[in-house]
């Protein structure tokens, strides 16, 4: 018997027990939607985190105050102020000191309401310097970006972001437009280009203004000099370490910091969130993924039943075709090829099934779901493994009965 | 049929000699069948009976090749099978036996037609041959109206002479026919055993085991088995020609 009568008899065996191959196949089908839903999902979340913290901007250092002691928690400067300055920021700025810093936007924000005309609409409001928009990758739809003509004016001006402009001023050009804070009215000159929410910030909801408005003319009160943050943008990625080791040790220079652990403020880098939130999530997806693969071990075990089953009561089958001719490797053929059948079956229908629910899925919740071809073909290897092992395990023990043995078994 | 199947005519078809069988379960020891001497000529219609527990299924299984003996030699058509692999033995049963069983079984899942073809499929017979010679078997028994039945669609007498058909397919020098009446009503084996006597007036070499007398006259001559040995064997037509050696063990 050649191997295309043998395939014949095993897809003859598959089809003419429909109930028990349809119950195999789906044992084998759902476990690989799921881990191909479940690995896809955590892969997606990646992605889009990573993305998100790309988008923060590129080469990007972020400097806070306070540290964090391997001791107790977060170390801060004396008093409730800020430690970070101004004078920090135009120091990084020098080009003497840093020559690797491409450029410093030193950050103060604070959650104000915007009024303008009868609308009233609460954000958050960041003053900052003419750098910002490179450091952080914005641009602006329209109109321009603060000037350091703004800075040294202390101008009443302020660029909008796009959600803020259209909840202010709805559809009409918001350029130009005046928009009141604290009682200090500010024109609007430009309005920014859309770059996406964050899952930290809602970055198309914010109001930019000069850094020096935002200290002398809005927020006032005793941190005039102090800022919340200062980001910094390195030439190059290669110069990345070279500009945190610059930073280091001129704010510690500044700050009359001896030793690393007595820092008052942190420096961190775009790359280490970007670690951070990746390893969380490349634990959820390896936790996902464990939990998908115990469905499919789950499966597995329902198909090595089935398997173990179909072969016991086949015993008798087994031995008429011996007895018929059949040799123990033809017999042994014949299950490997319904085993095969049935985990490719399964697998196949179970890509295609995972692909289906993942787009509806992946629409449903507004989530990208990123399939990983490493993961799908490992479930389907190890759905086809299950099923030849526990398929043509029996079997070749049975093949190897005397026939007349197998042709009197019950 | 190749000439070694019938080198000389002397040479029997069948020849046992001083066949034992001892089946163990756990320090159980069974002696199914001891010293068994038997000879037949092809062209013989020989029934083996006995009472039930006498040896006479084992000695059907030894001669179908479907279980080995444990002590003697047993040739089939001049071949010692008791020497040969498992494959060798597979051939053995798929060109020269053909066999009928009381549960006649036959697969459920596939029609008559294809049943009396799976003989063939191990032989390697390519498909349009094979449900050329299925049809002509199935012909021979009467069933060609039949062939795209299952068997559960068919009737007991009608299921046996489905496996006749799948018996006689290949064209084996033997047909091994045990209690094939045994699961059927009276009409269906007179049936049966008429189909048989037909087969063995066309020359065909049947063995029937069986544990009643009145089945066991339809052969020509009768063997008789009793505690694993053979007790007594008629040869009705020849009168002892080919008479078996009794041997007790």
């Amino acid at each position: 018997m050649n191997w295309l009568e043998t395939i014949r008899t095993g897809l003859a065996a598959v089809r003419s027990h429909r109930m028990r191959s349809g119950l195999t196949v789906l044992g084998i089908l759902i476990g690989i939607a799921a881990v191909m839903l479940t690995v896809g999902l955590g892969l997606g979340a990646q992605a889009q985190i990573s993305q998100q913290i790309n988008s923060l901007g590129s080469n990007l250092l972020i400097i806070t105050p306070g540290s964090v002691t391997s001791t107790s928690g977060v170390r801060g400067g004396s008093g409730s102020a800020s430690t970070l300055t101004e004078t920090d920021a135009t120091a990084l700025a020098s080009k003497v000191v840093a020559p690797d810093i491409a450029a410093v936007a030193p950050t103060v924000q604070r959650s104000e309401s915007l009024t303008a005309g009868t609308s009233n609409w609460t954000t958050t409001v960041v003053g900052t310097t003419p750098d910002w928009s490179t450091v952080r990758a914005r641009t602006v739809d329209s109109g321009r970006f603060l000037t350091s003509q703004d800075m040294t004016d202390h101008a009443a001006v302020a660029v909008l972001a796009a959600t803020t402009a259209q909840q202010l001023f709805g559809a009409r050009d918001a350029v130009g437009q005046t928009v009141t804070v604290n009682g200090v009215p500010l024109t609007v000159v430009g309005v920014l280009s859309a770059a996406g929410s964050t899952s930290v910030a809602n970055e198309d909801d914010q109001a930019v203004v000069p850094l020096s408005t935002a200290s002398e003319r809005l927020f006032g009160g005793a941190t005039r000099t102090s800022v919340q943050s200062i980001y910094l943008q390195a030439q190059s990625s290669d110069t990345l370490s070279a500009a945190y080791q610059e930073a280091n040790s001129e704010l510690s220079a500044l700050h009359h910091v001896r030793t690393p652990a007595g820092a008052d403020f942190t420096i961190t880098s775009q790359q280490s969130i970007l670690n951070t939130a990746t390893s969380v999530t490349q634990t959820l997806t390896v936790l996902l993924g464990g939990i998908a693969g115990i469905s499919l071990l789950v499966g597995g075990v329902g198909v090595m039943n089935i398997m173990l089953v179909s072969v016991t009561e086949r015993i008798r089958e087994i031995g008429l075709r011996k007895a018929l001719g059949a040799t123990p490797r033809m017999i042994r053929r014949q299950f490997m090829i319904e085993a095969s059948v049935l985990g490719l079956a399964g697998g196949v229908l179970g890509v295609l099934l995972g692909a289906v629910a993942g787009a509806g899925l992946s629409k449903l919740i507004s989530q990208p779901i990123v399939f990983s071809a490493t993961a799908t073909l490992g479930a389907l290897a190890v759905a086809v493994a299950i099923g030849l092992v526990f398929g043509v395990y029996p079997a070749s023990r049975a093949a190897r009965l005397a026939p007349i043995e197998a042709l009197r078994s019950e | 049929m190749t000439t070694d199947v019938l080198p000389v005519l002397e040479v029997p078809l069948l020849e046992l000699c001083d066949v034992g069988k001892t089946y163990r379960s756990g320090s159980l020891e069974v002696e199914a069948l001891r010293g068994a001497s038997l000879s037949i000529q092809a062209g013989e219609f020989v029934a083996i009976t006995g009472p039930s527990g006498s040896g006479k299924s084992t000695l059907m299984h030894v001669l179908g090749c479907l279980d080995s003996p444990t002590s003697g030699t047993y040739r089939l058509a001049g071949q010692d099978v008791s020497a040969m692999s498992e494959e060798e033995l597979a051939d053995v049963r798929n060109r020269r036996i053909g066999f009928v069983f009381q549960q006649f079984n036959l697969l459920a899942s596939l029609t008559a037609g294809r049943n009396v073809e799976l003989p063939l499929c191990y032989a390697g017979v390519g498909r349009v041959e094979r449900s050329a010679q299925a049809l002509e078997a199935l012909t021979r028994v009467g069933l060609d109206h039949r062939v795209q039945h299952r068997p559960g669609e068919l009737s007991g007498g009608q299921q046996q002479r489905v496996a006749i058909a799948r018996a006689l397919v290949g064209d084996p020098a033997l047909i091994l026919a045990d209690e094939p009446t045994g699961n059927l009503d009276s009409a269906s084996t007179s049936d049966v055993l008429g189909l048989l006597a037909e087969l063995h007036a066309a020359g065909r070499t049947i063995v029937l085991i069986t544990h009643e007398s009145d089945v066991a006259a339809a052969a020509q001559r009768t063997v008789r088995i009793f505690d694993g040995a053979i007790c007594d064997d008629s040869d009705r037509v020849s009168g002892g020609a080919h008479r078996a050696r009794v041997v007790r063990g």
